[in-house]
């Protein structure tokens, strides 16, 4: 049986860059436990000789030419989107130090 | 007012009968009227104004409007469209104006569609009722007190109180068939890679597709065909049949219909029960074969599902940082807790929830326990849907173990109303096409049946619809 910790809660939104508030963090230890005790009912499936499943219709590695295509969007259009630019380029908050 | 058959009204604009800027017209004044289900975001009024002016104007110079010429639809907001804010009913994406448009879209459009309003969902498309959406719940036409289904219920709504001829959905784990059996209309999932998924806000990329909410199967077939087929926008789109898939076979005689034993099981409400086995006895006597198929490992797909959807809601969620468009939290002092703010800010309860299961599922020590276990038991699931379709041509069951819970009913047990989904998720799992078609109502709420068909077997599954369709 999986029960979380507030400790193994905590780490996740940190992997997961969520800051969570105290009662948030309490919320989802009860709630995730009760989750991941439903999925362990597949602890005791029988998948001897099965591999597993990501792509369902058989396709693999699908090339294309790696060339420019213009498809009319322009990079203007897309910095309008960004909260901060500067010189054509995306700013962000300070990374390192 | 109703709606002709979408087919009929794309003949009529180009016949120069109808107006593409009457109906329109008409789709405005009917979300505006009805405004109170909640089921509309925003509306695509002005643009949608010009492209009618435009069509009817190709109709006068004697050119061709395309299959859908003048034909009102409204999609679900996690269709990237010009016209409105593309939203996902989510906080974090507010006020976000695409600068590009969905693939599905630009299909419609390119055959006269026009796109009138975008309709309200559970936020991302997480959940099962719409009320997961950080705007709104959406209302069952039926009754207000009671929810649509989710996540396509501002969709599925949309078409049932006739905002418009028809609407897109995306169905993850059922969020077309669920909304359609809730609020009585048709659902259709397509196989999966049939319609590319460009432009639309990404859930689960292993199981998402897109598809349409119509009044009939005959609609549903023909927006189908309109958008199927591979781009090279979506890497994971299939080729599609050559044959259109609105040229449908409506003939049951002689095909060999499996009813799901484990759909059929304890956990059938009394409510949904009789109006499925009600539909199998028509269909036997319209000269199907009916016969008894069990997929043992069914009842494990729901934990399959909430362990890989989260793992890929993870993924998908976490190019919302707040850097690159969307909201961003002003207060952060650097990078790192401008990510933490904006996201705790800006993605709702159930978001963060998946957000922290896929994480989980996926880090380091627990990936071989839950994430590759649930991709490996999909396997054995994706056998024995193979098994059945060696028997039968196509699987039947109910498409909800219920009609339409009360809002508010479930909202607080996630585990509660994650097991809404239990008799869609399995099809997503496998990739194979589905739909939910009305099949009665008790006391008052619709109840759906669900017909699934292999892989690619898209028309020959619209082509049973349809035929069921008329017996019911």
């Amino acid at each position: 049986m999986t029960e979380l910790t507030r400790e193994d809660v905590l780490k996740l939104a940190r992997l997961a860059r969520l800051e969570l508030t105290d009662e948030e963090a309490e919320s989802f230890r009860a709630e995730l436990s009760e989750v991941l005790q439903y999925v362990a009912q597949l602890d005791d499936a029988d998948v001897s000789g099965l591999a597993p499943t990501s792509q369902v219709t058989g396709l693999t590695n699908v090339m294309r030419e790696d060339e420019v295509v213009d498809y009319g969007i322009s990079p203007a259009a897309l910095l309008r989107l960004a909260p901060k630019t500067q010189d054509g380029h995306i700013k962000v908050k300070r990374m390192i130090g | 007012m109703s709606w002709l058959p979408i087919a009929d009204i794309a003949a009529q604009v180009q016949a120069g009968k109808l107006k593409a800027v009457d109906l329109v017209e008409q789709a405005l004044a009917t979300i505006a009227d009805k405004a109170d289900y909640q089921a509309i975001i925003a509306t695509t009024a002005d643009r949608a104004r010009e492209r009618a002016a435009n069509i009817d104007k190709a109709v006068t110079e004697g050119k061709n409007a395309g299959r859908l010429a003048g034909v009102p639809f409204i999609a679900k907001d996690n269709f990237l469209t010009f016209g409105a804010q593309t939203t996902a009913a989510s906080n974090i994406l507010k006020g976000f104006e695409a600068p590009y448009q969905a693939s599905a879209v630009e299909r419609l459009e390119a055959e006269g569609a026009i796109c009138v309003a975008k309709a309200n969902l559970d936020a991302f498309a997480h959940g099962s009722s719409t009320e997961n959406s950080d705007f709104m719940t959406t209302r069952n036409p039926h009754d207000k007190t009671r929810v649509p289904g989710g996540s396509s219920g501002g969709s599925a709504a949309s078409v049932v109180l006739e905002l418009a001829p028809f609407a897109l959905g995306t169905d993850t784990g059922g969020s077309i068939r669920l909304p359609a059996s809730f609020t009585g209309c048709v659902g259709y999932k397509p196989t999966y890679g049939l319609v590319s998924r460009s432009g639309v806000v990404a859930m689960a990329s292993s199981t998402d597709v897109i598809g349409p909410l119509t009044c009939t199967v005959d609609d549903a077939a023909l927006v189908l065909d309109v958008m199927a087929g591979r781009d090279p926008l979506d890497s994971t789109t299939i080729d599609r049949d050559d044959h259109s898939y609105a040229d449908l076979a409506a003939d049951l005689k002689g095909k060999k219909i499996g009813v799901i034993r484990e759909y059929m099981g304890e956990g059938l409400s009394g409510d949904v029960r009789p109006h499925i086995q009600a539909a199998i006895d028509k269909l036997k006597a319209a000269g199907a074969e009916i016969t008894d198929v069990s997929l043992p490992s069914l009842p494990l797909a729901l934990a399959v599902y909430y362990i890989i959807c989260p793992a890929e809601v993870s993924s998908n969620l976490s190019r919302y940082d707040g850097q690159r468009y969307a909201y961003s939290d002003p207060d952060a002092s650097n990078l790192e807790e401008s990510f933490s703010k904006t996201r705790a800010k800006g993605f709702g309860n159930e978001a963060k929830r998946r957000i922290m299961i896929g994480t989980y599922v996926l880090s380091s020590g627990y990936y071989d326990a839950y994430y590759r276990k649930a991709q490996t038991v999909r396997t054995k699931l994706i056998r024995e849907f193979e098994a059945a379709f060696q028997q039968v041509d196509f699987l039947l069951g109910p498409t909800a173990p219920s009609t339409a819970f009360k809002i508010g009913e479930n909202a607080h047990d996630p585990l509660q109303m994650y097991l809404t989904d239990i008799m869609t998720v399995a099809v997503n799992l496998a990739g194979v096409p589905a739909i939910s078609i009305p099949a009665g109502v008790t006391d008052g709420l619709p109840v759906g049946l669900q017909l699934i068909g292999r892989q690619r077997a898209d028309r020959a599954l619209l082509g049973a619809a349809k035929a069921t369709e008329k017996l019911l």
